[in-house]
């Protein structure tokens, strides 16, 4: 019987130890003189059970191990060759009961297709798996128009979060006369709480060039440009390795499969700015320039990067075109709803169980997504919202889980769609705490081109501080709604004009919350730290002295072996007392 | 005197007349000492003919750009949202508190690590999360912080 065994060694599964996991695999089968090949892929998604590893035979019977630790190793190949796979920590598999077979099964996987499956570095994987196919297909037996056609049959929308049809845009660069067109990827994920981009790029990196190289065939271009942020080493390392190696077979390059089509690929690292995420921005930042936001018209599909023409699509996005190209726009629009086509890739994360990347069909009831697909809530205590769409978005409140996943139902939440962001929060979170903390992102992240967003921000980021310090006043509340309508109105790019989001729909859904903090001077989620109280719980304090000791106040007193005080007037609510009680003494309320 | 200058000299001939070349140009002048000095800037403005404005224009832009020496190491706090969710503000305190950093310091006074908040590291599922160098630490608690630092020299 032959056997492979994968290690998945994404971001996520070498920070959670898969390098040494893969080591002492190696080491194992060297001592036991062991002949079993051993690959390395990237993300599956199961990223809360990290690392991974997979047992996979000729007969494709594969058995996934999750929390696997280097000591382990030994025993799992021992009785996995003895024809004996042990049945503990089974995550996926066909053959045995797997703790996340259901969640595998009720995932549609377009995108994340070869993610978590093959060796990112090696085209010939790739290739196996019909890859570069597409790009045959397109470039040998269609024309720019039918694949245009093709793509708006799809019904694909831009996946970066902002919905346009897909095929629409390179329809208008398409149209554009020039002699000289750009495409570019925008790679450069910078909303905190996502990394499917990062996934997909690791995973699967030619199926990115693949779909590029479609693009720049459908509109004309002979150039592109992959914009990937900084904080990203491990994908840039595989994108460079798969435009070599795709230089070598003759995907990139000139006269690409014998035919008179041209196309040459860049990457160019970001350098650390969330506002180039916004496709002119970002076009600035290529172009060796402070990345600011242009103003639009003229749009990059009549003059963007260097006054050329210009396409500009999302890493998803660019990963559905060799699907659709390959099985018809027919077959991916079967999924989803009619406005929105196709699948969705999310990341999970926050406090769900099943924390990582997955792909569902569109139309899902966020209930679904979370309860079914990511196990539901991590800790007992339960769920209060869920943040879509970063900085950008909004949370959306339990009472609207049954919203259904596609642009325009969540759209009329307040959130938004978003690149798929998705971070679960429960009673523990502090609504006005996490308005706050995207606030002060944006605040920050703002170029300071516009007013409104470079000052609006400012001042209500000053008002949410007060608010969480219990010095807000009531009118408050309506100075924030105006300076986040006026915010919208005042700024050039998306990143003002959807800045106000979280705090927006945070006042819609949790305004009780924010009156609390101002009316009662209490936050009820227990976060805001100035609103807390520090109590000693006289039966459970030995007096051991370590509070008094480490309080930077001087404001408890007591004798040793004897149960302390605090005293409120002193106390500066740092919280070292409760962080260095051994014996659960303080209580925070 | 210039530090390195060779080294930057084979930086800005790499780069000299490409187009949009400034800011991996700037990145490959940083990588050599960890920080942009005034003085490498007027170098490369003054031999690669870019203005100094918009040298200092694009390097205080970008996060990435340092203008002040750092440590040997380099330790990222993950501030993005899953962390902020889950009390990343604890590991920054655990952090800043085991190297000894007073408010409104960075770096510790051996030289050997700078700290910084970074917005998302993309590594959520394991939130909350530190970078040291390259290496990414996962699923911590303030307790675990000062036994990761003390391995690195």
């Amino acid at each position: 019987m032959n056997v492979l065994i994968r290690v998945g060694l994404a971001s996520c599964g070498l920070a959670a130890g898969a390098g040494e996991v893969q080591s002492a695999i190696n080491a194992y089968l060297t001592r036991k003189k062991l002949k079993v090949p051993v690959r390395k892929t990237a993300c599956i998604g199961m990223c809360f059970a990290e690392p991974l590893v997979e047992f996979v035979n000729d007969k494709n019977e594969s058995i996934t191990y999750g929390y696997v630790k280097p000591e382990k190793v030994g025993t799992i190949i021992d009785a996995y060759l003895a024809g004996k796979p042990l049945t503990e920590n089974v995550v996926i598999s066909n053959i045995l009961e797997g703790a996340q077979n259901e969640n595998y099964l009720s995932q549609e996987r377009i995108v994340l297709r070869n993610c978590g499956k093959i060796d990112p570095e090696k085209i010939e994987d790739y290739l196996a798996n019909k890859g570069y196919k597409a790009l045959e297909k397109a470039i040998t037996q269609m024309s720019p128009e039918e694949i245009i056609e093709e793509m708006k049959k799809s019904g694909l929308r831009g996946r970066g979060g902002a919905g346009f049809p897909t095929g629409l845009k390179w329809q208008f660069a398409h149209g554009a006369k020039s002699s000289k067109k750009y495409i570019i990827c925008n790679a450069d994920e910078g909303d905190p709480g996502a990394f499917m981009d990062r996934s997909v790029l690791e995973g699967d990196p030619h199926s990115i060039i693949e779909g590029m190289a479609i693009c720049a065939y459908a509109i004309g271009s002979d150039e592109g440009y992959i914009y990937c942020r900084a904080e990203y080493p491990l994908a840039i390392k595989h994108l460079q390795i798969a435009i070599a190696e795709a230089k070598v077979k003759g995907y990139l390059g000139r006269k690409i499969l014998g035919t008179d089509f041209n196309f040459t690929l860049h990457i160019k690292e970001g350098a650390g700015a969330f506002v180039c995420g916004e496709e002119t921005a970002l076009m600035a930042s290529i172009e060796g320039q402070r990345g600011m936001p242009r103003i639009r018209p003229p749009f990059p599909a009549q003059s963007g990067l260097w006054e050329k023409p210009t396409n500009i699509n999302n890493v998803e996005t660019f990963a559905n075109v060799a699907w659709i190209i390959l099985n018809g726009a027919d077959k991916y629009a079967k999924f989803g709803t009619e406005k929105s086509r196709g699948t969705k890739v999310f990341a999970l994360a926050g406090k769900i169980k099943n924390s990582g990347l997955i792909e569902v069909p569109m139309g899902m009831p966020l209930r679904d997504v979370i309860y079914k697909v990511g196990g539901g809530m991590k800790t007992e205590k339960p769920f209060k919202a869920v943040q879509l769409g970063g900085p950008s978005g909004g949370c959306v409140p339990a009472e609207l889980l049954d919203t259904i996943v596609d642009y325009d139902s969540i759209t009329s939440t307040g959130a938004i769609m978003g690149s798929g962001g998705m971070v679960v929060m429960d009673t523990g979170t502090c609504m006005v705490d996490v308005a706050k903390f995207f606030l002060n992102f944006t605040q920050r992240e703002s170029c300071g081109k516009c007013t409104f967003c470079r000052i609006g921000t400012k001042r209500m980021l000053e008002i949410l501080d007060r608010i969480s310090k219990g010095k807000g006043k009531l009118e408050d509340l309506d100075t924030l709604k105006d300076l986040a309508e006026n915010i919208i109105k005042g700024s050039l790019c998306g990143l003002g004009q959807t800045a106000p989001n979280p705090v927006l729909t945070t006042l819609r859904y949790f305004k009780d919350e924010y009156k609390a903090h101002i009316v009662d001077k209490k936050c009820p989620a227990g976060v805001c730290e100035a609103l807390l109280t520090y109590e000693v719980i006289t039966d459970k304090c030995i007096g051991c002295t370590a509070c008094a000791r480490k309080c930077p106040v001087k404001a408890i007193s007591g004798e040793v072996k004897k149960p302390h005080l605090i005293n409120p007037e002193k106390c500066i609510k740092c919280g070292v007392c409760y962080d260095v009680c051994k014996f659960s003494a303080i209580k925070k309320s | 005197m210039m530090k390195n200058k060779e080294k930057i000299d084979q930086v800005i001939n790499k780069f000299i007349g490409k187009k949009g070349s400034l800011i991996p140009l700037l990145q490959e002048v940083q990588a050599i000492d960890k920080y942009l000095s005034k003085d490498a800037m007027r170098y490369v403005s003054e031999k690669a003919g870019f203005n100094l404005a918009q040298i200092y224009g694009v390097a205080t832009f970008y996060t990435m750009f340092r203008l002040k020496p750092q440590g040997k190491h380099v330790i990222r706090v993950c501030k993005g949202t899953a962390c902020h969710v889950s009390d990343a503000n604890s590991i920054l305190k655990a952090v800043r508190s085991d190297l000894h950093l007073a408010d409104g310091e960075d770096t510790t006074k051996d030289k050997l690590f700078t700290v910084v908040e970074v917005a998302c590291l993309g590594c959520c599922s394991l939130s909350p999360v530190i970078m040291i160098d390259d290496n990414t630490f996962g699923k911590l608690t303030p307790e675990l912080i000062a036994g990761i630092l003390k391995k690195y020299d």
